[in-house]
């Protein structure tokens, strides 16, 4: 815990120091890779999470963390019988883990979507995909987050 | 004696030199600097949030307002048709105001004098939207801004203003743009500082801004007094900006970060 | 005066996917940002997005504060028949938003 709350003022010192602090605030505690698994534990309960079939694209360096396009493919025959169900998205390092939930099926054609998403600061984020045979498949990126070097004043 | 004033001379062609402008197989967009994902979402019109605004632009430009029950379209048909090109011949000089005039003033002079309505707030979503759908009928177009006995001086002026140190920092524009473009400022690329693609949307506002909230921002980010908007300052800076990016091309909507 | 834009293709080939893009402008407040005085800006988000092809749903996002301003998705969806897809955004402080685009399937 102390571990966690000295890089949190670190953080938030470095922030003020950019001029930040005055537009964001971190909620703390939530931000951490342990309430990311507790999200995706509650979609995957028990279950194993196997790694592969999910391809997650994400820029390697974000220019700016408000708008930082995602994509995510799924291998899958998107059949009746064996179909992608859903894609979950999570962030580790955001005030929430939670960032979107995309349900599909075979009228889908591909498992194939995309979107932009926000990054608080440079993470993980973990897709999840939910196939109708029950199995859970993961990919992971980092992103490297830059911040604009002149901020507006609010 | 002749020797000192050949040596002045010399000093002062040297110091122009320095302060010059970027010559004009030099210049490049903001785009060029800026990411593939974000060059992406500009070249889609589909992807592009500054297409919304463009949409509701159409709509306004469409809808009777003011006392003269008058739409832009009563004037003016199809925007996309017969506003090509404008916003990439502006700021340029209004007679009657006897000065040079943004796109978004001449939008709102329209406003007052011909369709009798009130003026459009800075930055108001409606006039972002309107400035939006005639900025994007010129995408394609080459900036020419008119510099004539009429503009001159405001022209110098705006020039004046790029050029003067300010602020807490002591910084000048062109001691970032002229001088250091292409290198690094915190993490991000110094572009040259064209406005090719206003109004655009920025990532860093989640919104569309005009020219005018940039300039600020950049004010604000050199810790000097922001002007107000539409005041002498910026619109004369916006001329020499605009003027000095001459021949290039018009983009907007842009996106940036 | 919210506002979205619908990228459908008009007409397809029966069994083809189709790839579909939208974008609707919202702000997509977090909850998490103060004004200059500390107050805190409430959340004020998109939490869904519905697809439907002639009243069946084909497409269904869930959406949380970390989908960034002016929400922008891209889907597929198998071209089966002639008919409309309708679009329907809906959030906090009741935003509902409709749109539709017909697709031809010869």
């Amino acid at each position: 815990m102390n571990g966690r709350a000295s890089r949190r003022e670190f953080l938030l010192t470095a922030a003020a120091g950019l001029g930040l602090a005055s537009l964001i605030t971190v909620k703390p505690a939530h931000a951490t890779p342990a309430s990311m698994q507790e999200a995706i534990g509650k979609i995957v309960g028990a279950a194993r999470v196997n790694a592969g079939r999910v391809k997650l694209d994400l820029p390697p360096l974000s220019e700016n963390g408000h708008a930082v396009p995602l994509g995510v493919s799924v291998e899958s025959p998107m059949t009746a019988a064996d179909h992608v169900q859903a894609i979950h998205v999570f962030t580790e390092k955001n005030p929430q883990p939670d960032v979107a939930t995309f349900h599909l099926g075979p009228r889908a054609g591909r498992a194939s979507v995309a979107t932009r998403i926000r990054l608080a600061d440079t993470q993980t984020v973990v897709a999840i995909a939910q196939l109708s045979d029950g199995s859970f498949w993961s990919a992971k990126a980092d992103v490297v987050v830059t911040l604009a070097a002149c901020l507006e004043d609010a | 004696m002749r020797r000192l004033a050949a040596a002045v001379g010399a000093l002062a062609l040297a110091a122009t030199a320095v302060a010059g402008e970027i010559p004009s197989s030099e210049r490049r967009s903001g785009y060029d600097f800026m990411s593939r994902e974000t060059r992406a979402m500009q070249d889609d019109d589909t992807a592009n949030p500054a297409m919304l605004a463009v949409l509701e632009g159409g709509a306004l430009w469409n809808r009777k307002t003011g006392a003269a029950n008058r739409a832009c379209a009563d004037c003016h048909g199809d925007g996309r048709t017969t506003m090509k090109g404008v916003a990439a011949r502006h700021p340029s000089f209004d007679a009657a105001r006897g000065r040079p005039v943004t796109i978004e003033q001449r939008i709102n002079a329209c406003r007052v004098d011909r369709q009798q309505a009130p003026p459009l707030a800075w930055e108001s979503r409606e006039l972002l939207a309107l400035t939006a759908y005639v900025a994007q009928s010129s995408r394609g177009a080459p900036v020419a801004i008119t510099v004539d006995a009429r503009t001159q001086s405001f022209l110098d002026a705006g020039r004046a203003t790029f050029v003067r140190r300010q602020g807490q920092l002591n910084l000048s524009c062109s001691q970032c743009h002229d001088d250091h473009w292409g290198r690094k400022l915190a993490g991000n690329v110094i572009p040259q500082a064209h406005p090719t693609g206003y109004p655009l949307y920025r990532l860093e506002w989640q919104a569309l801004g005009s020219l005018q909230r940039r300039l600020r921002n950049c004010l604000v980010g050199m810790r000097a007094e922001p002007y107000d908007y539409g005041a002498p300052e910026l619109v004369e800076l916006e001329l020499y900006l605009m003027w000095r990016a001459r021949g290039m091309t018009f983009e907007a909507p842009a996106v940036r970060p | 005066m919210a506002n979205a834009l619908i990228n459908v293709p008009k007409t397809a080939k029966r069994g083809e996917i189709v790839e579909i893009k939208t974008l609707v402008s919202h702000p997509m407040e977090t909850g998490y940002r103060r004004t200059q005085d500390g107050a805190p800006i409430p959340r004020d988000i998109i939490r869904t997005f519905v697809c439907t092809y002639n009243g069946v749903e084909v497409f269904r996002a869930d959406l949380h504060p970390a989908i960034a301003a002016n929400p922008f998705i891209v889907f597929t969806t198998v071209a089966t028949e002639s008919g409309t897809l309708e679009f329907h955004w809906s959030g906090d402080k009741g935003f509902s938003v409709k749109e539709s685009a017909t697709i031809t399937v010869p």
